[in-house]
């Protein structure tokens, strides 16, 4: 059993398509909708967080992908630039899920990638623009 | 127990001193009491980084052939302040591009100019029998100009406001992104390790106090602006809410970009995070209790920002210690809270100024002058010429 966290997106064409369904059907997977975005005339975006057997996730992979859904890793998706954050936390109080924090003892921030829902909330609150999220 | 800033230098000079940051002192005065600590330690280092709007840059570029009397200047295209000499001008910090919007303002060129990066100055005049030259465009750097140094009118408030917001959507706010229905709580204080928050009644600080400014040694200068000594005080002496301030100036050309950052605040426009830093000399036993205070001992009130009037509704003091707990209570719900000063940052100024003075870089100073004890916080009425 393991658990993956991936942003899919859905081309016009395929956005009818009962896509999850399938996961469920012919995976026999379990799924977690954390946040979905379709808008007419536009690509559908969706971040699911997939629970199964690892061979079976692979294959559902497979599957989508041979449909025309993109798929990526939702992780690699958040970056916090070092170089850029100055650790002072204005972030920490606007994500929901508690992913970002500040550490209780260093103060520096800290992101837990498995909390985070994409939500997009962090982006434009960061002063020195040092949160970017590619989806 | 007393002891001069001149035995302090002394120590200094020596190797001899013994310095703790404003966190440090806190847990030492606790184990060892108020009278030993006094005697065993010298200097206790205090630090913030913050966004301060209320800062900007003097700059002299030099004489061109011919030469110019520049009355509008463009600093990477933000207007810099010319209504001084020909050659002088005043690059505020909240300035706004005239091409790039809230993505680039004057503070952006005062870290690029600390940054050493090249800067496109263009500037028009209308041309004198003494200045002919009525337009000039050119690059400059930090090393290419005579003067550069920053003097800053209103930073390191003594304490500030917290912000929230009851309405039912989101606002953009110098406090940050403020989420609808009470959604979050930013503030923005050093708190424990904040310099006049150390020293309330500015004992120590004063009229030429030198400072860690951004990376360089620079000065207080005067008291800032809206500095409000008679803020109501709490028996440890500090203020619940906004109170004195500090005007500073320092020498950019030694400023560091790891001690300054252009920020903007989406919605609200472009700021700049200070780093600032101020020793405080253990003058007596006094002294010790006002540089222990923790957190928890020092308050600040949560406003409502969604009221846009100058007194907006308050929902009630809260201490830093349960605001840096990242939740907090209001009305029995629970709030995520953020910090917009850095207490990394500021912690690692502290340790910075710590260590300059240890190594003998950095000496204490006695002020010139006392900051007001007194100063009359006015409003701005709408009124006639009769009215005044």
């Amino acid at each position: 059993m393991v658990r993956r966290k991936l942003v899919l997106s859905f081309p016009e064409n395929i956005v009818t398509s009962p896509i999850t369904y399938k996961l469920v059907k012919e995976f026999n997977l379990e799924f977690n909708i954390l946040r979905a975005e379709i808008t007419p005339d536009m690509e559908g975006k969706m971040l699911i967080e997939l629970r199964g057997d690892k061979a079976l996730i692979d294959d559902a992979i497979k599957y989508l992908t041979d449909t025309g859904v993109s798929v990526q890793e939702a992780a690699k998706d958040i970056i916090i630039s070092k170089n850029k954050c100055i650790d002072c936390g204005i972030c920490t109080s606007i994500c929901i899920t508690q992913a970002l924090t500040l550490d209780s003892s260093s103060f520096k921030l800290k992101f837990n990638k498995d909390k985070c829902i994409l939500c997009e909330l962090c982006l434009d609150c960061c002063p020195v623009s040092a949160i970017k999220v590619h989806i | 127990m007393t002891r001069t800033i001149e035995e302090i230098n002394e120590k200094i000079k020596n190797g001899k001193v013994v310095v703790l940051n404003a966190e440090e002192i806190i847990d030492y005065a606790e184990k060892k009491g108020i009278k030993r600590t006094a005697k065993e330690v010298d200097v206790v280092t205090t630090a913030t980084f913050s966004p301060m709007c209320s800062s900007g840059a003097f700059l002299n570029f030099g004489h061109s052939d011919p030469p110019i009397k520049m009355t509008r200047v463009l600093l990477n295209d933000v207007p810099a302040y010319a209504g001084i000499a020909a050659v002088d001008a005043y690059i505020g910090a909240t300035e706004l591009s005239e091409t790039e919007g809230l993505n680039y303002g004057g503070a952006h060129v005062i870290e690029d100019l600390i940054s050493g990066k090249p800067i496109k100055l263009r500037a028009t005049s209308a041309g004198t029998d003494c200045y002919p030259r009525r337009e000039i465009e050119t690059y400059i750097t930090k090393d290419t100009i005579n003067q550069a140094y920053l003097f800053n009118p209103r930073n390191a408030y003594q304490n500030y406001t917290a912000a929230t917001n009851s309405s039912n959507r989101t606002i953009h706010t110098y406090m940050g992104k403020l989420l609808p229905n009470f959604g979050n709580v930013t503030y923005c204080s050093a708190g424990q390790l904040s310099p006049l928050l150390n020293d309330p009644y500015y004992r120590t600080i004063g009229i030429g106090t030198r400072i860690f400014l951004a990376g360089s040694q620079g000065y207080v200068s005067w008291h800032g602006t809206q500095h409000n000594p008679g803020k109501e005080r709490l028996p440890n002496g500090t203020p619940a809410g906004l109170a004195g301030t500090l005007a500073v100036i320092g020498n950019l050309k030694e400023m560091s970009p790891e001690y300054l950052r252009a920020c903007t605040f989406r919605g609200y426009g472009v700021t700049i995070f200070i780093g600032i830093g101020v020793p405080i000399p253990v003058i007596d036993e006094e002294m010790v209790e006002f540089l222990k205070i923790r957190d928890e001992d020092i308050y600040t009130e949560i406003f409502d920002y969604s009221v846009q009037r100058r007194n907006r509704p308050s929902y009630g003091k809260v201490n830093y210690r349960e605001l840096r707990s990242g939740k907090i209570k209001i009305k029995g719900k629970s709030i995520q809270t953020g910090s917009i000063s850095s207490y990394f940052k500021a912690l690692e100024i502290s340790n910075v100024l710590k260590q300059e003075i240890k190594k003998g870089k950095f000496y204490l100073t006695n002020y010139v002058a006392p900051l007001p004890a007194e100063e009359k916080y006015n409003t701005l009425d709408i009124l006639s010429r009769e009215e005044l």
